[in-house]
Parts: structure tokens; C-alpha cells; sequence
């Protein structure tokens, strides 16, 4: 099985730049700087179907053409790899950054090229100390093998690369928010239009991109579009990280391509349930996507047929609730997250998430009322896209409004029974 | 105009504004929070939402943000959408859910944007029962009330805090529900304009801390339409005041002067109107101190001095109404009717006229000031003289990167979104000044000199534009580059705007400045010509052609002068102390009519008490030539009238026919325009005193204004009559119309259902824009068509420090120099000390460092003074803040002798 995003990532060991120039690294920029021009670029990769791997699953390539091009565009252009990978239950990017910082290297000095940037960056999750440390190595060994700088392998392309470590909010995961707080500015999002790609970094063209998105770009200009494709199991292109966490056998991480049926990742590849628990249902792609039921994991773990499931495909690595876990308290403890998290800019994220945290917890401390289960509903039904500024708040309503659809009754006993049901010696 | 469709019903919008805006325009009832028509969407609140649709079988559509929305021809949206409906009133929900609810002890209710919106979405049950999020206060000085528990997140305060006024000190901290707005440490806000803040925040977050030591509740408030007495500005306000004590002043909507903002020295500089050292009765001077008299003594006894009618003389002022100083002028003769203004300063008005006069510069208005594009500051601060023009040219800046913007389709009104595309990009703006300003850091580049020296930079620039100006000889290399960039800058620009002024006495600044301008007039700019005057009706009193105090000094010293009346005027403030005294000493009886006591006031023979602004009504005319009239917000207390009506009495007891038959304001305006033609327009400045609508006066009072019959009811006796007001169409009652009236008569704001300062939007056209009815104020000076200036050819030659002398120039303080608002508690406060200020080099040569003592000698005086070094502070010029009365504000600019003190 192809596996060009981790083939070469060993466990506790990180590829230095002799290391990854030995197994092939480095060939796909000299390609692309020296044999094709940046629109050709941006075709493969459109061609390739590569869908964003941060959540959203935005073809890339149509997201490149955005940035205005030819040398009467606004300059400096930036690229910046989204590295603040914050979503609960995901930890993929790590594993790249950790592994193989190179592979982002040269992906991103690639996609740079794509879009002509003049900078490029790598915004990286504060508690990301390790990936820090081997970044800066790896693009201090970029620079002085010519791959970064000025003039790059005398091609006339320029490129400076640079590590920004993020202070530290899950908000600045959102692309706007992160293009603010890397201009050293609260980490508020911006509304769209104007987009990133017109008025993105410092006011200029920019394009942000996840780390697993860029890993993929020098695999696809070495070995072509085609080649990409038939990697997947579907028509969406290219592999995908999986990971698995909660009380699985086998929690971790399996490169696979994309569309691999989840069933089979669930229960193969994690192992299915730790001794003497069942899984009872999943977030698919993180905390902020829809549960779905054991029963209903027969589909293509890709982007469509997730979403035709009720969820979103989201980061790729999912959280199991077993049986023996109250998921009323599962989804407190992710509301929890979310409420803290929230930046403070809009209304209904601000004060509702608050509002629907201190709700759960009363009903998981046995202080719950038969109003509460609708006061939860209206969030769910106005903490939406377009409602609030942002996709945090309506991320956020995503475990609960599945959890309320698929668990309902879990939460009337809360409220009828005055407790906690899982709760032992109350 | 465009058409869009709300509710299904067809709507005539402007094509350019955001959906919000456009809503509100037409007339709308849309709530909203984190948008401002001076601020601009960003999206924050989502109050404003309603639903958008995509044509007309989509029956769902989709809840979106009003003010993030632009305006489409042919758009469906809802506003009456049951879903949108719901989702405004969760939006209300949501912010009670931490609103303390306190409305019967927070200052803001009944003013209240967020009473009003919560009532308008019709949001009554908080079903939140949890506890509320709470903040400790912070003390942000004198003039704010900081109480953070009723703050709903809209985030104008720092939006305006920074984006507006350029401070520093007040930003958002924290996040998710505990985002705080307040300083890093408590302490005074450092902002001149901090308290807007308190119209801009839409709860009782940042409310007006001198008003709290008065506390009224806002809806009891009599108000009038008025205009600040504190800078020559003249922005529009409306004061407040019950039972005979004024409360606060508040903005008062001019979109052609001051806009939504007024400075914190005119906010809150009121104070002296119930200052305990108010004149309250006529006063006659004796061996035994004085003794109070009638009002008709009063008046005999002036009356006879002048049917001496020789020697005689009065004294105008530059804060006293055109009206005021018209009687006395005609009361004493034309001959015998001085300025009361310090020589450089009469000199400077006079030349100031001259150059409007016969030259083809504008004189801008604010608002237009704020549109320029390039801008140069020669010899003026205005972030302390002008502080409303400080915040104007920050505007200005925006100009170029604007149109910037808007090439990339992103609209203006879409803040968030063209102040990041702008980031730092600023338009040219230079400043020449003798000290570092707050203007400084929005500058392209900066010039520090002496007054001639500013001059000279300014003749170069001229010169640089136009090769057939006159030549400043020279000068060096650099200064000539900084001129070259300068008019390279004003040349290219649309409309490039000269701001100059007279706050460092310096007549050849305004010359220079007067050849810049008329060098880009003749290049067929529409360059305009700012000229800053020091006082609210400084350029009136120039208009009325008095002549110089310093003819009066002069006639005096040959033994023309028998008597003085002095109109509302410290002579302290206008010349030395030798020459007063000298002055003074030389007049047989001196009259003074004031409000205050002042230490002419105790050099006077007979003191005759005046109403200040808050009592009187009358005209004055700012530095751009506008003419505004400003009403009474209440009658005169007992014993005190306003001086044009003092001064009426006092003619028509000296027998003049013409004087003695005037009842009404408008009597005395009619015969001033017909004596002075220069101030033909005038008349239209306001609707005669007979003017009705609907039959009726206007209502200065709103309909809520409660304890009218028993306020008074404890003292006994029958009810009391509301005053009568002769002068104009107002009335002091709730009882009259309380509709919108034409602009210069609006005295408060409201609307069913806008009770806050946001009932503006009603009054206005387009909200954002021109009032209704147009903007107040009638603009009295225009170029010449056939405008005959030269050139000024008399140029400076460069300063020269000298060894054992220092140039010592008045340095102009936002808070302490100016006379009337200093008297303000709260603006006593931030009264900054008396220090001389010295160059680095300076002061090393003198051996001293900062806060070391020196002595300065100047008009036969010596002053004892802390140094302060100032940066960039040119060599051999000194500074002295003018914020005492006494250091010798009037002789400045002077040389004087500095010397460290010695212990």
C-alpha cells in the first residue's frame, strides 16, 4: 500500500534533510521550480482532487486560483501552514511535523511557488514543542542546501521561510483568526468577503493551507495527478491519516487511502473496543463533527459519503464513546472545551456556549430541569452558520445536537433520575 | 438610488451602504449594538440580523448579519421573519444572561441603547439561571465611571478608542466571556477624547462621572441646542439642566463641524456655570470693600458715565456674543469700541480676515477638513487648541488608503475588513510645530523651529509649488528637501488642506501659511486654508472691525479714556501686568459685566453680572466663519442678565432711540446686520423668535420630564409658571412640539422606542449624514470671486539663538489654558504643572537636568520653574504651558533671561 505521507515517519525518530533527500526528498520542488511554472502547479493539484485535510475539505487547487496572479498582483503574497492543530482527538499533523518536517517543507516551498508567495510560514500549535524545534532545524538545513532563500537553486524564485508559534487558542486554528493573531493581534476571525486570498495576511493575497494538505503537494507533482487519484478508494484523491482514540484497543494513527470504509478502521485497524467495552458511537473527525452509531459505520470514511452519514469527515481521527461512558458527560466535557475556547467576539458563541456548558453540568450533578433538554435544542438550532461569526460555536453544537438526537434519552434520565446514571456510589 | 424589497414592499436605498444602514435610513426599526455610523460593520453583536432570501420562491432563506450586508438592487430580505424575529431576541437573552439588571441605580436608564433594544426585540423572559460573570472596576479618572458588569461585548469603546482617536490606553483583555475592557492598570484615561466614550458605549459601562456628582436622570433633563464655548470650533452641544443647575453637556449632531464627537475639555468643561464663584448681583466698588446694588442702579449709574459721552470707552471679548459686543459697540460709538485681545492676537485675526478676505483660499469646515487628502500644520497644535480638528485630519489620513480599498471591492462601511487591508497606510500629513505633538505619530515627516522659523518652511513649500512665490533665502538643505516633499505631496493631492493658527502669536506662521494655499489655488486645487482661533467667537469679534486693546492702552496714556466697560472679558489674559494695571489705574471708573469673579472683576468699579451660555441665547462665529446660534438651556438666576440685555437697558437709559426699542434677540440681530453687513447671513443662522410648528414652541423638555409641579411643591405656595422665552421659538416646557424641527432648534433626540443618543438616526436623512434639514450654521465667508491677494513677501529671516536669551513661546494645554473650563473640578484634576521647556542642548547648557529649578526673567519679572526637557524642542526657544493665569501668557512670545537657580 502507498503510504506517501508517513512511509517514511519511524516512532520517536524525526528525518533530517540527508535522510529525506535520500529516500526521493526534494525531487518534486526541483520539479516544480525548474520544469513547470506556478500555474502549472496549481493545475495538478486541482486536477488531483487534493481536498483540504484540515476539516473543510476545500479542493486546494481551486482555493490557490483565488490569489491573484502575473506581476501586476499585489506583493508580498504569503503561504502559511495551518499547524495549531487544537481539535480534540487530533493529532495527525503532529505525527508529520515530529516525522518528517521536511515533507512540509518542501510541500509548502512548492505550494508557495504555486501561488508566487514571498513568504511562507508555519503557524504552529504552542504546545507543539518538539515540532518547533525540529521545524527550525529542518528549514535551517533548507536554507543552506539552497531549497529556501533567496534565488532557490538559481531558478529566480525566492521564498523565506519562517516558524511562528501561536500563543495558545483554538480559535486561531480558523484560518482568518490565525491570519490575525500571526500579525500579532487577538486572535479574532475575520468575516469573508473580502477573502484571505485578497486581503489575507497584513491586508496582502494569502493562502493558508493544512500541514497534512501540504505533505501531499510533493508526492502529487513527482508522481502526477493520476497517480493521486488511484490512491484513494473513492474519487477524492490521495490518502488519508487516520486515528483512532478512545477506549479502542489500539489507539493511534494508520495512513490509508481515502474513502477506506471506517468499519474497517474501527475495527481492524484499532482493534475494535478494549476488553470489556463496547463502542456504543463515534465523532468521526474530532470533537466538533456528529456522532454516528456503531450500527451505522458501514461507509466510505471519506468527505461525501460522511457527510451523507450525518457527519463530517473533519480531521480524519475519531473519539469512540463506549457504553460504559455517560454521554452526557462526553459532551460536556467537549462543550467545556469549546466554551473556554470561544474568542469573546460574537453573541450567541460567547454567552451560549457558557449557558450550554453550565446546563450539562448541572444535569451531570443530578441539578437538572425538563426545560434544560429544550433550552439545549434552541442553541442547537441558533449557534449556526451565518447565526454566529464564526464555525466554532456551530462546531461546538455538532457532538451536542447529535448527542441529544441519538441519546435522548440518557438526558431525560439525567433530569428524571435527578443524577447521573453512570455515575457509581451517588 | 436602488430598489430592494423588505417585507415584500418595495424600498428606495442607497446603492453604496450596508443593509443596516440602508434599513435605518428608511426609516426601520433594526436593532443593532457593535455598529456605529461613525464606526462602521464589523459583525460582532448579530443583533441586526434578518432574513435574506434568494429570489422570490425561496421561502426558507437564510439569517444574515444587516450591517456585514451590502445593499443589492433587487435583494429580498425580511425583517418581520418569525426565525429572525426569534434569533434577535435570543440575541438579547444571551446578553442578560450576565446584565446585572440594575437599571434602577445605572446612570444610563432611560437613555439606554440597550433598554431600547431590548424592548424593540421584545425579549422579556431570561430563562439563564446560572450565576453572572463579574468584573472589578477600574478608576480611569475624572471624567469616566468605569462599571464593567453591564458591559454586553459590543466592542465599540476600543474600537473607538484607537481607530477613531488614536489612544493608546484603553484595549480588550481576556477572552471568551470574561473579555474586559479597561486600561492594563487603573489610571486616568490618557485620550483627549475619552468621553465620547460614554455616548458610544450602549449601556452604563463608561458613563459621565461629573454628571454622577449631579446626578439626573436623564429624561428630567431641560435641554437646548448650544454651541461650546471652549476653542474656537464651535462644535454643537446640548447641555442639561434641572433646577436651575446645569448637569452635563452632551454632543449635538453637526455634520459639517463636529460630527458624532466633541473633545473632553467641551464635555466636561461646564462647571463654571454653577461655580460658587459666579456673579449673582450688580456690585458697587467702595472704601469699604463693594456693596451690592439694584440692577436699575446698576444701569443709572453706567448709563450716566456715558452721557459724558466723551472718554468712554468698552471693551469687547472674544467669548462674548456677536450680539454682546454689537450693543456695546453701538452703546459706546463705533470710535470707542476696542477688541480685548492681546496685541499679537488682534493682529493675528486681523491678518487671518484680510487673507480670507482678499485671497482665494477656502476655509474649510471640519468635516471637509477631514476629507482632505494631504494635509500640512504649520505653526499650530491643534491636539491642544482644536482638539476636534486633532480627530478630523485623523480622519484625513485614511483618505488615500481608502481609495485604496475600495479598488480591491471592499467597502469602507466593512470596518474590520478596510482597516486591515489599509494597516499602517497613512496619507501625507506634515507638521511644523515648536514642540512634539499627539499629531506627530500620524505624520509622514515633522519640523521643529521657532515660530519664524516654521514661517520660512512654510514660504519654501509655497515656493516649491509655485516658482513665482516669494523666495525664503537661506535656508538649508534639508529644510529645502522637507519643502520640496511637502509640496510635491500637497500638489499631487485632490484636496490638500493648510491648518495653521494663532497659538504662538506668530502673524508671519499665518502668512506662510496663507502663500501655501494660494500657491495650490493656483494651480487650481481645491485647496483649503484652516485657520485655528483661540476663543468661540474670536473671529466674530474680527468680523465687528473693533480696534486694538493696545489703541485703547495708547489713549489712555493721553488722557482720552475717562471710564472702561469691559463685555465678559479678563484683561489679566490680554497684557501684561504692568500695562493693566497701568491701563486700569489711568480710568476713573472701571465697568466690568462677567459671570465669574476674575481679577478684572476685582479691579472694577462696578460689576454688573452676565449669564453665561447656559442662560443666554446669542451668535458666534467659529474659526471657519460659521455663524451658530446657541439657546439658553435656562433663564438667568436672579439678579443676572444677558449682557446684550444689560448693555440694551444701559442705551436705552442714556436716551438712544435705536437701542432703547429693541425687545427680542432678533431686534438686536436685525439692526447688528444692518449696521455690519458683514454679517448679512446671519439672520438665517436660526428661525425668528415667532417661529411655530404646528402652532407651537418647540419643547425643550421631553414628555417624560417628571416633578415639574412637584419639585417645588415643598416651598409652598401656587405652582410655577414655566419662564417665558421672548427670544426664540423654544419653549421651557414638555408641553409644545416634539417633533424634529429644523436643525438649529433641536434640543434632544427621541423617538418611540430610541430613547438613547441613537434616536439621531432618525433625524438625519441618510443615517451617518447631514441632519434632515441640513447642517447648523451659516458660513459667513467665502472667497472673492475676483480674489486680489499677493504674495506676503515679508519674510522672517531665520531664527537666531542668542547666548544669555531665550525666545520664550506660550505652549497651548487641551486642559488649563483656556479660561472658562479650567475652573471645572474635574478638569483641575489633569491640569498639567508650570515647567519650562528645553532643548537637550539647552539645557546642558544651562547645567540642568530634568525637574532642576531655573529662574526666567522676563517683563521685569522673575518666575521660578521646573525644567522639562522636551525632545526636538529647537535650540534657543523655551516654552511655558499657559496654564496659570499670572505667567505672562499675554507678553509671549518674549526673550527672557534663564538661569539654573541656585540652592
Amino acid at each position: 500500500m502507498e503510504k506517501p505521507l508517513t512511509q517514511h515517519i519511524k516512532p520517536g525518530q524525526s528525518l533530517d534533510l540527508k535522510g529525506y533527500e535520500k529516500v526521493g526528498g526534494y525531487q518534486s520542488l526541483k520539479k516544480a521550480l525548474k520544469e513547470m511554472t506556478p500555474l502549472e502547479v496549481q493545475t495538478a493539484v486541482k486536477e488531483a482532487n487534493l481536498k483540504g485535510r484540515g476539516g473543510a475539505g476545500f479542493s486546494t487547487g481551486v482555493k490557490w486560483s483565488f490569489v491573484p496572479r502575473g506581476k501586476d498582483a499585489p506583493r508580498p503574497k504569503y503561504l502559511v501552514a495551518n499547524g495549531d492543530e487544537m481539535e480534540p482527538g487530533t493529532f495527525k499533523d503532529r505525527v508529520l511535523m515530529e516525522g518528517n518536517p521536511h515533507q512540509l517543507i518542501e510541500g509548502m516551498i512548492v505550494s508557495a511557488y504555486a501561488v508566487e508567495a514571498d513568504h511562507a510560514f508555519v503557524f504552529l500549535r504552542w504546545a507543539y514543542k518538539t515540532s518547533a524545534r525540529r521545524l527550525e532545524e529542518a528549514i535551517a538545513e533548507a536554507y543552506q542546501a539552497g531549497y529556501a532563500g533567496k534565488n532557490i537553486l538559481g531558478t529566480g524564485y525566492s521564498l523565506e521561510l519562517h516558524v511562528h508559534t501561536s500563543a495558545g487558542r483554538y480559535i486561531a486554528g480558523e484560518e482568518t483568526a490565525l491570519l490575525t493573531a500571526l500579525e500579532g493581534r487577538r486572535a479574532y476571525p475575520r468575516s469573508k468577503p473580502p477573502f484571505p486570498q485578497v486581503s489575507g495576511l497584513f491586508g496582502q493575497p494569502s493562502v493558508v493551507n493544512n500541514v497534512e494538505t501540504l505533505c501531499n503537494v510533493p508526492p502529487i507533482i513527482s508522481n502526477g495527478a493520476a497517480w493521486f487519484k488511484t490512491l484513494s478508494l473513492t474519487d477524492e484523491g490521495g490518502t488519508k491519516i487516520y486515528g483512532a482514540s478512545g477506549r479502542v484497543k489500539r489507539p493511534g494513527y494508520w495512513e490509508l487511502p481515502l474513502g477506506t470504509p471506517l468499519r474497517e478502521i474501527v475495527e481492524e485497524r484499532a482493534g475494535g473496543m478494549a476488553e470489556g467495552y463496547q463502542l456504543r458511537a463515534l465523532l468521526p473527525g474530532g470533537a466538533s463533527t456528529d456522532f454516528i452509531l456503531e450500527e451505522n459505520l458501514d461507509f466510505p470514511f471519506d468527505f461525501t459519503h460522511t457527510a451523507k452519514a450525518g457527519s463530517r469527515l473533519g480531521t480524519g481521527t475519531f473519539i469512540a464513546l463506549d457504553h460504559d461512558t455517560c454521554p452526557v458527560g462526553f459532551v460536556h466535557n467537549l462543550e467545556r472545551f469549546f466554551a473556554r475556547e470561544s474568542c469573546g467576539w460574537c453573541t450567541p458563541c460567547r454567552e451560549g456556549l457558557p449557558w450550554v456548558e453550565k446546563i450539562l453540568r448541572a444535569l451531570e450533578s443530578g441539578d437538572g430541569r425538563p426545560e434544560d433538554i429544550d433550552l439545549l435544542l434552541a442553541h442547537v438550532k441558533h449557534l449556526d452558520m451565518g447565526r454566529t461569526f464564526c464555525p466554532l460555536a456551530p462546531g461546538a453544537m455538532e457532538p451536542l445536537r447529535s448527542g441529544l438526537h441519538y441519546f435522548r434519552e440518557d438526558f431525560e434520565r439525567h433530569v428524571k433520575e435527578k443524577r447521573c446514571p453512570w455515575k457509581r456510589g451517588k | 438610488m436602488t430598489t430592494i424589497y423588505v417585507d415584500g414592499k418595495a424600498v428606495e436605498v442607497d446603492p453604496g451602504s450596508s443593509l443596516l444602514n440602508a434599513l435605518l435610513s428608511a426609516g426601520f426599526d433594526v436593532p443593532y449594538f457593535c455598529w456605529h455610523p461613525a464606526l462602521g460593520s464589523v459583525g460582532a453583536c448579530r443583533q441586526c440580523a434578518v432574513k435574506k432570501f434568494k429570489d422570490e420562491n425561496d421561502t426558507l432563506g437564510r439569517i444574515v448579519m444587516s450591517c456585514l450586508e451590502p445593499v443589492q438592487a433587487g435583494m429580498r430580505i425580511s425583517i418581520d421573519d418569525p426565525e429572525a424575529r426569534e434569533f434577535r431576541a435570543n440575541i438579547i437573552e444571551w446578553l442578560m444572561t450576565n446584565h446585572p439588571h440594575d437599571c434602577p441605580v445605572c446612570d444610563e436608564g432611560g437613555e439606554c441603547h440597550l433598554q431600547d433594544m431590548t424592548v424593540m426585540t421584545g425579549h422579556v423572559y431570561r430563562r439563564y439561571r446560572f450565576q453572572k460573570r463579574v468584573h472589578r472596576n477600574q478608576y480611569l479618572g475624572p471624567f469616566v465611571e468605569h462599571e464593567m458588569n453591564r458591559c454586553i461585548q459590543c466592542y465599540r469603546c476600543v474600537r473607538y478608542y484607537s481607530d477613531t482617536a488614536g489612544g493608546k490606553d484603553l484595549n480588550v483583555f481576556a477572552a471568551h466571556n470574561r473579555v474586559y475592557f479597561g486600561r492594563q492598570e487603573d489610571g486616568v484615561l490618557e485620550s483627549e477624547f475619552s468621553g465620547n466614550l460614554v455616548e458610544i458605549c450602549p449601556t452604563g459601562v463608561f458613563t459621565d462621572k461629573t454628571c454622577k456628582s449631579h446626578f439626573v436622570r436623564k429624561w428630567d433633563l431641560t435641554t437646548s441646542p448650544s454651541v461650546c464655548v471652549h476653542c474656537g470650533i464651535g462644535c454643537n452641544i446640548i447641555p442639561g439642566e434641572r433646577n436651575g443647575q446645569l448637569r452635563r453637556i452632551r454632543n449635538r449632531f453637526n455634520g459639517a463641524v463636529n460630527g458624532y464627537f466633541l473633545c473632553d475639555r467641551g464635555r466636561f468643561g461646564y462647571e463654571f456655570v454653577n461655580s460658587s464663584r459666579r456673579l449673582r448681583r450688580a456690585v458697587l466698588a467702595g472704601p469699604e470693600g463693594g456693596r451690592p446694588i439694584e440692577a436699575g442702579e446698576a444701569v443709572k449709574l453706567v448709563a450716566d458715565l456715558l452721557s459724558q459721552r466723551e472718554g468712554v470707552i468698552g471693551i469687547g471679548s472674544p467669548r462674548a456674543s456677536i450680539e454682546a459686543n454689537f450693543v456695546l459697540r453701538q452703546v459706546v460709538g463705533s470710535d470707542h469700541f476696542y477688541d480685548g485681545l492681546d496685541a499679537a492676537e488682534s493682529r493675528c485675526l486681523e491678518t487671518a480676515l484680510e487673507i480670507f478676505r482678499t485671497g482665494k483660499a477656502r476655509s474649510p469646515s471640519l468635516q471637509e477638513a477631514a476629507r482632505a487628502e494631504a494635509v500640512l500644520i504649520l505653526g499650530e497644535d491643534p491636539s491642544n487648541t482644536a482638539p476636534l480638528l486633532s480627530l478630523a485630519l485623523r480622519q484625513a489620513v485614511r483618505q488615500l488608503p481608502l481609495q485604496a480599498v475600495e479598488k480591491k471591492q471592499i467597502p469602507v462601511w466593512q470596518d474590520s475588513a478596510a482597516r486591515e487591508a489599509i494597516q499602517d497606510a497613512k496619507g501625507p500629513l506634515f507638521i511644523a510645530t515648536v514642540e512634539a505633538t499627539r499629531l506627530d505619530e500620524i505624520s509622514q515627516d515633522r519640523f521643529r523651529g521657532a515660530p519664524d522659523d516654521i514661517a520660512r518652511l512654510g514660504y519654501a513649500v509655497a515656493q516649491a509649488i509655485d516658482p513665482g512665490a516669494p523666495e525664503a533665502k537661506d535656508m538649508s538643505e534639508q529644510d529645502l528637501a522637507l519643502a520640496k516633499t511637502i509640496a510635491a505631496a500637497l500638489r499631487t493631492a485632490n484636496r490638500p488642506l493648510v491648518v495653521t493658527g494663532m497659538s504662538s502669536g506668530s502673524v508671519e506662521v499665518l502668512k506662510a501659511a496663507a502663500n501655501v494655499a494660494w500657491a495650490l489655488c493656483g494651480e487650481n486645487k481645491g485647496a483649503g486654508l484652516l485657520v485655528c482661533v483661540p476663543e468661540c467667537n474670536s473671529l466674530g469679534l474680527a468680523m465687528s472691525g473693533a480696534r486694538p486693546l493696545d489703541e485703547a492702552f495708547e489713549d489712555a496714556r493721553q488722557g482720552k479714556v475717562r471710564a472702561a466697560i469691559i463685555l465678559e472679558n479678563d484683561l489679566s489674559r490680554r497684557a501684561s501686568k504692568k500695562a493693566l494695571d497701568e491701563f486700569l489705574g489711568l480710568c476713573e471708573t472701571v465697568v466690568v459685566l462677567d459671570h465669574l469673579e476674575t481679577e478684572t472683576t476685582e479691579k472694577a468699579d462696578i460689576v454688573i453680572p452676565v449669564s453665561t451660555f447656559a442662560e443666554a441665547d446669542g451668535t458666534l462665529i467659529n474659526n471657519e466663519g460659521r455663524a451658530q446660534r446657541f439657546y439658553k438651556v435656562m433663564m438667568p438666576g436672579e439678579g443676572v442678565r444677558e449682557s446684550w440685555r444689560w448693555l440694551r437697558d444701559i442705551g436705552r437709559e442714556t436716551g438712544s432711540a435705536e437701542v432703547g426699542t429693541w425687545q427680542r434677540l432678533d431686534d438686536c440681530l436685525g439692526a447688528l446686520i444692518e449696521a455690519q453687513p458683514q454679517f448679512k447671513g446671519v439672520e438665517r443662522t436660526a428661525p425668528r423668535a415667532g417661529f411655530r410648528l404646528t402652532g407651537q414652541k418647540i419643547a425643550r423638555q421631553p414628555r417624560r420630564l417628571s416633578g415639574r409641579t412637584s419639585g417645588p411643591a415643598g416651598s409652598g405656595g401656587p405652582e410655577i409658571t414655566p419662564p417665558a422665552d421672548p427670544d426664540s421659538p423654544l419653549a421651557f416646557s414638555m408641553e409644545g412640539y416634539q417633533g424634529q424641527p429644523p436643525s438649529s432648534l433641536i434640543p434632544f433626540y427621541w423617538r418611540p422606542g430610541w430613547n438613547s443618543v441613537q434616536a439621531l438616526n432618525k433625524y438625519q436623512s441618510e443615517v451617518g449624514g447631514s441632519l434632515r434639514d441640513g447642517d447648523p450654521g451659516i458660513r459667513l465667508i467665502e472667497p472673492p470671486e475676483d480674489a486680489r491677494a499677493r504674495y506676503f513677501t515679508d519674510i522672517p529671516p531665520g531664527f537666531t539663538p542668542k547666548n544669555t536669551e531665550w525666545l520664550v513661546v506660550p505652549l497651548y494645554r487641551v486642559f488649563g489654558s483656556e479660561e472658562l473650563s479650567r475652573q471645572a473640578p474635574a478638569i483641575k484634576e489633569l491640569i498639567p504643572g508650570i515647567c519650562l521647556s528645553l532643548s537637550p542642548f539647552d539645557a546642558g547648557q544651562l547645567g540642568v537636568s530634568d525637574a532642576d529649578e531655573v529662574e526666567l526673567t522676563l517683563d521685569e519679572r522673575v518666575f521660578v520653574l521646573f525644567v522639562r526637557i522636551s525632545e526636538g524642542m529647537p535650540r534657543g526657544v523655551a516654552g511655558i504651558p499657559l496654564v496659570a493665569p499670572g505667567i505672562p501668557g499675554p507678553v509671549l512670545p518674549a526673550w527672557g533671561r534663564i538661569r539654573k537657580r541656585s540652592r
